[in-house]
């Protein structure tokens, strides 16, 4: 019998994106005085849409909307005033739903189901949860009487771009603070079109700015004497070149950065439950998530067993157009994040570990990579130890729960780690020995906005998610 | 003056999302401040209490089951549907005695009560649980859980007042049979159009209208009823109210002293709240 997938394409009628796009300062699209870009789609290297730079003028003038904005209007406002903003904003992103989901699509890559199913609804929930909080602010258990810190400078990663500003604006300004935020270059037309959201919404103007821009441009914005807080997202390596340029002054600072998680499978674990979730763990989202399951850690009698399943799994996993509902796995965001994964996957073979890939035809045009799996990976590997943020499992095994403890804490990263086993006391007792910000345990790359997320060592510090997310963001 | 003869609406009762006639078919007369005629208001019986009680019951399972993110969303919801009605509620509130500025204010002041209880829905959990430190190889942790069917006295401020108990009742979970005032109970009525169009599942909110010194006392009596606030009782009443309500142990809210339009806080959803601690082993 013949099980042929049929195309099934989401349409792209629902978005209309423009031939170029200003910065959003003061409530108002203007002209960045830096050099263009370009975003193009990853999945046929076709140019979107052409994107203004905000130079360092530009940032001055962002920085400068949103002070005004926090001292005259968004600070004194009180509480239950601004919480209806960001009710209205969780309505809009509600309404506007599909066409976010599939604009998402189109710039970053990863497939429509992940966009529709994953990153709208949690966007919208993220808003609508920090609304909540806007007016309660005292009942948080930070002090009876907790104030904005002010303006907050933010960049976000390219990854999940319209969660991570969700991420990012809706406990800011549930805080009482104003912000400016860079989305990552390759990703900035959903946070554009959240910018239309906030007018949609009657947002005063200067409370939310978006900059774009690429490396400099967030540099001109963390370095920004006017702003009181930086809240960063991305690679470890520029979160302590951010760390280095706040030292010595005011600001606050929150980084959410890198990952290696352990995935770790006793061999009690329900084996089939544990594929999905080990598939779901480093080729959700392309394996571009920082608390990404990039370390299968599996107890070795089970092994064999295990990665045959993994396999048998991984031949069924559909690579290919990010809008098609049917695809699992989809581009990679950029031409330099495929040369990165390349690269590190060649350091695989060449330091002796086994690679393997199912059968996949791959598009001709675009950026693609087959979800591979490394065997016979020793800690020392680099694989095992860098960060390759693509759809690249590395596979070690253990004998007892203290080896595992031991291998998965090998790291310098602390943001995820997956526990499987149908024993709950073991679960607990492994939770309480992985150093590492959140633990999934029988399940993996659970999001809820009432949930704190955040690392421990290397993955950063700070928590964004929960109750504790506020913090954040307020003097206590 | 149009010469248009208008329609007028039947006040009835709400329970389990459906608008009955109490079931003894009586009724009383409703004025408005000046002593004019309003409307007949039903005037529910011992029955139609039970045949609430029953509505909440049944209604408990399914909404204390929803992720407090779905509570939050139908209550945020009811704030949207009573916003857009903000004219008749006003209107609603003159014909009930307030003036146009304070009847305003009191509209205005119950939808944002919605939106500030909305809120809480996802967030009790947070603030009125704990992860505790027990000194052993144990996990153990302590959530809030609703207590089931509460039963509402309702006060006499007709809307604010009773957004600002049935709200609190409901977030977490819990069921409602409500009372609503005795003299204003129009608003009450039309306010149960808010709710059964907002998404919120029949039964979850039961509005009574009648005599309150019949009603709450088989509301406190009613052995499937869980907790009962007193907020609206006479005072000669409520001793014996409550001396009913320990015959199942209700959990009660005795009526407090203060304005219906102070800012609210977390007591009057806590009292509707039991705690559930769960002990777990930790070890390999």
């Amino acid at each position: 019998m013949n099980f042929e997938y049929a195309p099934a394409p989401e349409s792209r009628d629902v978005v209309d994106i423009r031939p170029s796009y200003g910065l959003f300062v003061d409530g108002e699209f203007t002209d960045g005085h830096g050099e263009p870009f370009k975003s193009i789609n990853p999945a046929n290297e076709d140019v979107l849409a052409e994107i203004a730079t905000a130079d360092q003028a530009d940032v001055d003038r962002a920085v400068k909307a949103a002070r005004r904005a926090h001292d005259k209007v968004w600070g004194p406002m009180p509480g239950r005033e601004r919480a209806k903003y960001l009710f209205r904003i969780a309505r809009l992103v509600q309404e506007r739903s599909r066409e976010l989901a599939v604009l998402e699509s189109i710039d970053n890559g990863k497939p429509i189901r992940e966009s529709r199913d994953v990153d709208l609804p949690l966007v919208a929930a993220h808003f609508f949860y920090y609304a909540g909080w806007a007016d309660k602010l005292g009942h948080a258990g930070l002090g009876p009487d907790p104030r904005p810190l002010g303006v907050a400078g933010q960049v976000i990663p390219w990854n999940f771009p319209l969660l991570m500003l969700a991420w990012k604006i809706a406990p800011a300004l549930a805080c009482g603070n104003t912000v400016v935020l860079k989305p990552a270059e390759t990703t900035p037309l959903t946070a554009l079109a959240f910018a239309e959201i906030c007018r949609q919404a009657d947002l005063p103007p200067g409370v939310v700015n978006i900059i774009t821009g690429a490396g400099d441009t967030g540099r001109a914005l963390v370095e920004h004497a006017g702003i009181d807080k930086v809240a960063f997202t991305g690679s470890t390596e520029v979160g302590k070149q951010i760390a280095r340029s706040v030292a010595g002054t005011p600001k606050r600072l929150t980084l959410e950065l890198g990952g290696k998680a352990a995935n770790v499978i006793f061999d009690d674990a329900p084996l089939d439950q544990a594929v999905e979730g080990i598939v779901n763990g480093i080729f959700f989202n392309q394996g571009h998530v920082c608390c990404a399951g990039s370390r299968l850690l599996v107890q070795e009698s089970v092994a064999d067993e295990l990665l045959e399943r993994l396999k048998i799994r991984m031949r069924t996993l559909r690579v290919g157009d990010p809008l098609d509902k049917n695809t699992d796995v989809g581009a990679i965001n950029s031409a330099a994040q495929l040369e990165k994964i390349r690269e590190l996957a060649g350091a695989g073979e060449q330091e002796g570990a086994t690679r393997w890939a199912p059968d996949c035809a791959l598009p001709q045009r675009g950026f693609w990579f087959a979800p591979t799996v490394f065997t016979g990976v020793a800690q020392s590997h680099r694989i095992a130890r860098e960060e390759i943020f693509g759809p690249v499992l590395s596979v070690l095994t253990f004998r007892t729960p203290a080896e595992a403890v031991e291998k998965a804490n090998n790291t310098p990263y602390g943001l995820s780690a997956g526990v499987w086993t149908e024993k709950g006391s073991r679960i607990l007792w492994m939770a309480e020995r992985l150093r590492a910000g959140v633990v999934w345990a029988n399940t993996f790359n659970k999001f809820d906005p009432a949930s704190p997320f955040g690392g421990y060592k290397e993955s950063g510090f700070g928590r964004e998610g929960g109750r504790h997310g506020l913090e954040a963001y307020l003097n206590v | 003056m149009s010469d248009r003869l208008a329609v007028r609406k039947t006040y009835k009762l709400f329970i389990g999302g459906a608008f009955p006639r109490s079931e003894s078919g009586r009724s009383y007369v409703v004025n408005d401040a000046r002593g004019r005629f309003l409307a007949n208001a039903s005037r529910a019986s011992r029955k139609d209490v039970r045949d609430a009680v029953g509505a909440a019951r049944k209604a408990f399972g399914g909404w204390s089951s929803r992720t407090p993110y779905n509570r939050g969303q139908i209550l945020y919801r009811i704030a949207e549907m009573l916003e857009g009605r903000r004219a008749q509620f006003t209107d609603e509130l003159r014909a009930a005695g307030l003036a146009k500025n304070a009847a305003t204010a009191e509209v205005d002041a119950a939808i944002d009560r919605w939106v500030w209880y909305a809120g809480w829905a996802d967030k009790l959990g947070a603030v009125a649980g704990s992860a505790n430190p027990v000194a052993g190889p144990f996990f153990n942790f302590s959530t809030p859980e609703p207590t089931g069917v509460v039963g509402i006295v309702a006060p006499d401020s007709p809307l604010l007042g009773l957004v600002s108990v049935v709200a609190p009742a409901i977030v977490s979970g819990n069921t409602a049979v409500v009372v609503a005032s005795e003299p204003s109970p129009l608003p009450a009525i039309t306010f149960a159009e808010v709710l059964a169009t907002s998404d919120l599942p029949g039964g979850v909110v039961n509005l009574l209208t009648g005599r309150r010194a019949e009603l709450a006392p088989w509301l406190a009596s009613h052995m499937d009823v869980n907790a009962i606030d007193l907020a609206g009782a006479e005072e000669a009443q409520v001793k014996a109210l409550e001396e009913a309500a320990a015959d199942n142990l209700k959990r009660v809210l005795r009526p407090v002293p203060g304005d219906w339009s102070d800012e609210p806080g977390t007591e009057r959803m806590t009292a509707f709240l039991e705690t559930k601690t769960v002990w777990h082993p930790v070890g390999v």
